[in-house]
């Protein structure tokens, strides 16, 4: 399909970072004319993935964390996020609902399920020692369509 | 980096309450402090209920469904009762697919304030 528009950004896994990479993936998503609803979906599941690279993949490292945001045709909006971080062992595992390796009790093993329910496709690629990318798509229906 | 920004938190205990009133973005960078400051207050105050206040919260992910979690599993200890009030529609899409509405009850207006005990909160 037709690239229309795309974005990169590449930061170091700290948690400041988590506001402004979700910021920015939702004003490069403006362009789409997102619904308030549409928006927040979008920013909500980026701020999932990104905390996963940055709490998970890192840990108490910091690595980079890398975004590459395209528009295609259509109005479809396609989010890739990556870590070089630690992986993940069995990711059907990891994305059920409620399942954590977190042990202080603070994550609820949530984030998978909100990035599956408020996009339209999640996909996860991982390799244990080497890393994780998780792609995210939905097509914005836009104001002007409704 | 951290700490040269006020904490985004309104916090005050009234009768048996304890007030959070949350601000602004709720993620994994700010949820730590948070807790510290509410999990402080909760153990000094050991209060019936925890009434979570969202009116001012523009953005909420999984951290804070962490976040009411475990002051949830907090207040429990001493059976005490979380309330959340005045989440905006997209927090509460949040909630609602994480089952906080299961653990804490929802409420679309302002605590009563003033000594009054009467419960006037709309279920939402
Ligand atoms: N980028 C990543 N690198 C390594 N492990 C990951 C990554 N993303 C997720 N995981 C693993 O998958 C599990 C589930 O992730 P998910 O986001 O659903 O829940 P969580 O992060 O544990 O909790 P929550 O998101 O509700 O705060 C994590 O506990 C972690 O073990
Ligand atoms: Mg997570």
């Amino acid at each position: 399909m037709k690239v229309c528009n795309e974005m990169k950004l590449s930061f170091p896994s700290r948690s400041a970072n988590e506001a402004f990479a979700r910021t920015a993936v939702s004003a490069f998503a403006a362009a789409l004319d997102p619904t308030i609803e549409e928006l927040a979906d979008l920013k909500t599941a980026v701020s999932e993935a990104v905390t996963n690279a940055i709490v998970h993949a890192y840990q108490e490292q910091i690595g980079m964390v890398y975004i590459h945001a395209k528009i295609l045709e259509n109005s479809r909006i396609v989010i890739r996020i990556r870590d070089k971080g630690c992986g993940i062992a069995d990711v059907k595992q990891a994305m059920e609902p409620l399942y954590t390796t977190c042990t202080t009790g603070e994550r609820s093993g949530l984030g998978f399920a909100v990035m599956e329910a408020f996009m339209d496709k999640v996909k996860v690629r991982s390799q244990v020692g080497r890393g994780t990318t998780v792609t995210l798509e939905k097509t914005i229906l836009s104001k002007g369509a409704e | 980096m951290k700490g040269d920004k006020a904490m985004p938190l309104k916090l005050y205990a009234e009768e048996n309450k304890v007030v959070a009133c949350l601000m602004g973005e709720i993620d994994h960078h700010g949820a730590g402090r948070l807790r510290e400051e509410i999990d402080g207050m909760l153990e000094r105050m050991r209060p019936d209920t925890l009434i979570l206040d969202f009116r001012e919260v523009t953005f909420m992910d999984s951290s804070g469904i962490g976040l009411v979690m475990g002051r949830y599993r907090l207040i429990r200890q001493w059976n005490g009762a979380v309330e959340i009030h005045n989440p905006a529609p997209s927090i509460k899409k949040v909630m609602r697919l994480a089952g906080l509405d299961r653990i804490a009850s929802i409420h679309a207006s302002p605590p009563a304030k003033g000594g009054s005990t009467e419960k006037t909160e709309a279920q939402v």
